[in-house]
């Protein structure tokens, strides 16, 4: 087959490869320029999916993302990447056609960790929640009025879930091996809040509790959940809420260092091969790179959050058409926002590590707070629950390694208290060498 | 608010990490930007095409220039 012309390759159609593309043309590059899509949509925006479009507020197709530039590109959508040739410098794709490039840019994101067929996953009644269709598919299923929803995972996506369901008033158990809701990404002290807004609105939080099989009726539809207990859980619709994989099973043969944990990166964005030499020619951005964070002693991370898609694809962006003598470092502070039982939920830094929390305004109890994380004395991320205003200054305090905590007294307290955040150990040790940590928004 | 969500809308998007919740765009746009809660920004990502002059003034309004609108119709060979 005969390779269709060079350029650059973006693959991945979502808000990374726009978003990437965009930079591409804004920076300069004239050349041809192509995105891939597996999905058959122009790029969408995905935070409006377990929130307003679960709730019935916004049309599952309502939130494609406005291009900001012109992209003068060629669109393959509906076809994913299934290989990746380095020498050949060459991408196939599953309709069988093959792409060259003279640069690539790796924006494939991360697929919704799927329930194991073996244990269940196969039957109908359960849904996961990653793009527009899933969005669409649960939204119908939640129409037709479910006796008993599970939400198997108390994390982002499953809090926000749990939270428009309670809201069409239906039926809604959330399940979660941690003590608390949100306690990979906030820690128990912060989580409790949340289980507190949980049992308020009506839903049944089951901490502690591990699902370890789903089973059917004679149709295949799923009846109830099996616990690590032996006991069973009544549910006719459930949601695995399971966190994310990173999408680089088409990476497989082309020896880079990938794997479901994400991409490997430089400081630059480019891939690493499996020798750890960088890749002059792929660069990779968003929920798929693993990369240096400066920030926090260059630790390997994978952040799946909007702003670092944006951010982060700019960068590369700009590095792919910059010399081999210019190749800028990312620097990058982490932040993501979420929205659930009416409250606004934004965070800025990383939390992995922290080894105390402090609230500096306002109380747990009136859920109106900011708490900061502070780790070896230093202040390494801040949240704010209604308290958005308040952030940036603190994002400062996080940019400049201020001491923790940043402030010593507030005026709604005469000194600020210092608590245990409360992650789980394995959690607590993150400072410890570990692979990978991957962030969720 | 009702987004017409199909061909001949708008498309915006507000980068609700850099918001904070002024809600300049829900007094310039009433009808396509709302605060909920005490700062939590919905907004329809999909407006009829006659909102634009409205969503322009919005997006001039924003003291943090949280909110982009697609300009120029779609370029390149799209399905």
């Amino acid at each position: 087959m005969t390779p269709e012309p060079a350029g650059i390759v973006v693959v991945g159609a979502s808000l990374a490869g726009l978003r990437g593309a965009e930079a591409l043309r804004r920076g300069g590059y004239d050349g041809p320029l192509t995105l891939v899509g597996a999905e058959p949509h122009r790029p969408y925006d995905r935070p409006p999916l377990s929130k307003h479009v679960l709730a019935g507020a916004l049309e599952a197709d309502a939130t494609r993302l406005p291009e900001l530039t012109s992209l003068r590109a060629r669109w393959r959508l509906g076809s994913a990447a299934v290989a990746l040739d380095r020498a050949a410098r060459t991408v196939r794709l599953a309709d069988g056609s093959v792409l060259a490039y003279d640069k690539l840019l790796v924006a494939t994101g991360a697929q919704a960790r799927p329930w194991p067929a073996e244990t269940g996953g196969d039957l109908a009644g359960i849904h996961t929640l990653r793009g527009r269709d899933d969005a669409r598919t649960l939204r119908t299923a939640l129409v037709a009025g479910p006796r008993h929803v599970l939400i198997v995972g108390a994390g982002l996506i499953g809090c926000e879930a749990a939270s428009c369901l309670r809201d069409l008033g239906l039926p809604v158990t959330l399940a979660d091996p941690h003590p608390a809701p949100l306690a990979n990404s906030f820690g128990t002290f912060v989580g409790g809040v949340i289980a507190g807004c949980l049992r308020d609105a009506g839903a049944v939080f089951r901490p502690g509790t591990q699902v370890k099989a789903f089973e059917g009726d004679a149709a295949g539809r799923v009846v109830r959940a099996r616990l690590a207990d032996g006991s069973a859980l009544e549910a006719d619709l459930v949601i695995a809420a399971l966190g994310a994989v990173r999408a680089t099973g088409w990476l497989r043969r082309a020896d880079l260092m990938a794997d479901p944990g994400g991409l490997t990166c430089d400081a630059a964005c480019r891939a690493r091969a499996a020798d750890g030499t960088a890749c002059p020619d792929i660069y990779a951005a968003g929920d798929v790179a693993r990369w240096p964070i400066p920030l926090y002693e260059g630790r390997l991370v994978c952040v799946e959050h909007w702003g670092n898609a944006v951010e982060q694809a700019s960068h590369a962006a700009r590095n792919m058409l910059a010399g081999p003598g210019d190749q800028r470092p990312y620097t990058h502070l982490p932040a993501f926002w979420s929205s659930q039982f009416g409250i606004n939920i934004k965070l800025v830094g990383l939390t992995a590590g922290a080894d105390s929390v402090a609230v500096v305004q306002g109380s747990r109890a009136s859920r109106r707070f900011l708490a900061v994380y502070g780790q070896a004395g230093r202040s390494i991320a801040a949240l704010s629950f209604d308290q958005a205003r308040w952030l940036p200054a603190y994002a400062g305090a996080i940019l400049a390694g201020a001491a923790f905590p940043p402030i010593l007294d507030a005026t709604d307290q005469p000194r600020i208290e210092r608590a245990d955040p409360g992650f789980s150990p394995s959690r607590a040790s993150a400072s410890a060498p570990r692979p990978v940590e991957v962030f969720h928004a | 608010m009702k987004s017409v969500g199909r061909a001949g809308a708008l498309r915006v998007v507000v980068d609700l990490n850099r918001c904070q919740g002024y809600a300049q765009c829900c007094y310039v746009a009433p009808d396509d930007f709302a605060l909920r809660g005490h700062e939590i920004l919905f907004y329809d990502p999909a407006p009829a095409a006659a909102r634009r002059g409205t969503i322009e003034r919005a997006v001039q309004a924003c003291p943090v220039r949280a909110i982009s609108l697609q300009a120029a119709p779609d370029d390149g060979e799209a399905p």
